[in-house]
């Protein structure tokens, strides 16, 4: 990065508590101009704390937070110039769309032309135009969530905080909104702070995603790299279907304790006793009678699952475990039924060894 | 008839049964008796026009609109604080000012208006410890006049007016101040432009029970006021107990009832009514 843009967003070892449970620890990151960056975890990981940090409705008890280069840690909400989308939307029952939408201008006290021209501008971004004198008990879920939006994005924000802003959609609308958000914001140059507990719409939107558990980042990088290589048993299973498989090291060798012998692209360190970890679609399904290799574990196919694009096998496997494995539905693939004994086959390069 | 509405009917039954019993029944009789002295339709309406057209009795109203008045802005100015207080105080704080505002609310009206007898009176304790720091050199006259009677109906119906506003303000959703804050706006304007008009619906409801309510006020203004400061409730119990021109008092009880059922009406409008419709 060049030293006279500086980061979006910065904080660094943020850190609070309530009473004696420590919420967010020390965590530390940094989000260029312009990125879209996705707190992800389960509901208690500590991403909406994060959030509200950043936003400063509340204080941190330790670390700083830096806006745009400028020490934010303990400036109210006003001076941090940030726009904010909701979770539940906080559409302003007694205002109109119009009235909602210029609601960061008017307190700013703008100029009635220029509010007018900037609310129109926004809403025409979130395809509201028409809308202008309709009151959120007039809109549906969708609508209301495009008026949260503009609303965001009329004061011009450099960045952008958004919490868990489609929660409450169904899931084609959600998909919808999904992509027009990620089309506004690159369209406005914006950084956008975004948490969610869906792993699918993290992947889908993100540059770069924070996976948070109890307090701390798990893991950060780009929606490929974490779902690829992850580091943890956690964000594994965390991010998209994981089979996370027993295995330990004796004499230097992965193995299952039936003793199937295993191999990994990359070492992982010293760890003795842990998971070895592929994705279900890295899985392939080999007939018991096919010659024996490394990276292969012999099981019995329980249920087949028809998924349209994907055939998913439960195939169970030594100690009563389940592996998954998602074969494309394509014309060449043979197919097992249950019953069938089979061998579980993979690629060393899409295998990892994680501690548990 | 389905059965819930039966059930509804049922539920209905005793609480009708008890105020047609014991309020509209006698209002009825009595009404209808004090007229039908009267004797004839034509003699009704000339004394209904002779009561409009009486100065005491026009006064009087005039007093009670006034007096009403004064006593529901005085409430809100105070009440409206106090319930903020009350919407946003937790645990202890939250029982101690409950109990303050709840507890007066269970004592005897008459009682409560005595306490402040002894408070306000000329040798009362506000003229006492005004007359010992030497901030004036004779009594104040607190009591037996118009501003006796408004601080003691404010005090007797304040409970109304923060009960009210309470709920009015604890149905303000949080984050839509938070959304407020984080949108830019100062504590001020949140207020203003968000708090305030969310809690409208409330200060309405509010003012329109205090209001019907200090318009048939009786013994407060019975025992504070002066000469000057007859309020309606006062004129019909002297025109039955002193004059006993029983007419004339079911004429101003009327008189009352349409005011106040009016009141009722425009209260029913706002009463059920959440910020979010209320626009």
């Amino acid at each position: 990065m060049k030293p006279s843009t500086p980061p979006s967003v910065e904080l660094s070892a943020l850190r609070k508590s309530y009473g004696r449970e420590t919420v967010v620890k020390d965590i530390s990151l940094t989000i260029p101009q312009g990125e879209f960056f996705s707190l992800l975890g389960p509901s208690g990981s500590g991403k909406t704390t994060t959030l509200s940090l950043l936003a400063g409705f509340i204080r941190p008890d330790q670390g700083r937070i830096h806006i745009n280069g400028t020490d934010a840690t303990f400036a109210p909400p006003r001076e941090r110039g940030l726009g904010m989308v909701f979770q539940n939307y906080a559409i302003f029952p007694h205002l109109d769309v119009f009235g909602n939408v210029a609601f960061p201008l008017t307190i700013r006290k703008l100029p009635k032309a220029e509010i007018a021209e900037r609310v129109k501008k926004a809403l025409e971004m979130v395809k509201l135009t028409g809308f202008e004198s309709r009151f959120a008990r007039q809109l549906s879920g969708g609508q209301q969530q495009r008026v949260a939006l503009a609303r965001a994005i009329v004061g011009h924000p450099s960045v952008v905080l958004m919490d868990e802003p489609l929660g409450a959609l169904d899931k084609n609308l959600r998909y919808h909104m999904q992509v027009e958000i990620k089309e506004i914001s690159r369209r406005l140059g914006m950084t956008v702070v975004y948490v969610t507990h869906d792993q699918e719409e993290a992947l889908t939107m993100s540059d770069r995603i924070a996976i948070m558990d109890r307090g701390v980042i798990a893991q950060m990088g780009s929606p490929r790299a974490i779902y690829e290589r992850p580091e943890s048993s956690f964000v594994a299973k965390f991010l998209g279907e994981a089979n996370l498989i027993e295995a330990r090291r004796v004499n230097g060798v992965l193995q299952s304790a039936t003793g199937s012998q295993f191999q990994t692209a990359e070492d992982i360190g010293d760890l003795n006793d842990g998971k070895l970890f592929v994705r279900p679609e890295k899985v392939t399904l080999l007939p018991s009678d096919a010659p024996p290799n490394v990276n292969q574990l012999p099981g019995e196919v329980r249920r087949v699952s028809f998924l349209g694009n994907i055939i998913r096998y439960e195939v169970s496997v030594v100690n009563d475990q389940t592996v998954l494995c998602d074969a494309a539905n394509g014309s060449s693939s043979s197919t097992f039924s249950p019953g069938d004994k089979v061998l579980l086959s993979w690629q060393s390069a899409d295998a990892r060894f994680l501690g548990k | 008839m389905p059965l819930y509405r039966i059930s509804q009917w049922a539920l209905i039954a005793p609480a009708l049964v008890l105020v047609i019993a014991l309020f509209m029944m006698p209002i009825a009789w009595f009404v209808g008796a004090s007229l039908a002295e009267l004797g004839s339709i034509d003699a009704i309406w000339s004394e209904a026009k002779s009561v409009l057209g009486s100065r005491a009795i026009l006064g009087a109203i005039w007093t009670t609109n006034v007096i009403a008045l004064v006593v529901t802005i005085s409430a809100l100015i105070i009440g409206y604080p106090l319930s903020y207080a009350l919407s946003r105080a937790k645990g202890l704080a939250f029982s101690l000012i409950l109990i303050c505002i709840v507890v007066p609310y269970f004592t005897s009206v008459v009682v409560r208006t005595y306490a402040w007898m002894v408070i306000l009176g000329r040798n009362g304790i506000v003229n006492q410890v005004l007359l010992s720091t030497g901030l004036i050199n004779e009594p104040l006259n607190l009591m037996y006049n118009r501003l006796g009677v408004v601080i003691g109906m404010t005090y007797v119906l304040l409970p109304y007016m923060v009960l009210t506003l309470f709920g009015a303000m604890k149905a303000v959703d949080s984050r839509l101040l938070q959304a407020a804050e984080g949108m830019g706006a100062r504590p001020l304007t949140i207020f203003a432009k968000v708090f305030l008009p969310l809690t409208l619906h409330g200060v309405m409801a509010g003012s329109l029970i205090v209001f019907i309510l200090a318009i048939g006020f009786f013994i407060t203004p019975a025992l504070m006021g002066g000469t000057g400061d007859i309020m309606m409730a006062t004129l019909i119990e002297r025109e039955i107990e002193v004059s006993q021109n029983w007419p004339v008092a079911a004429l101003m009880t009327i008189a009352l009832l349409a005011i106040t059922l009016t009141l009722y009406a425009l209260y029913g409008r706002f009463a059920d009514r959440s910020g979010e419709r209320f626009v």
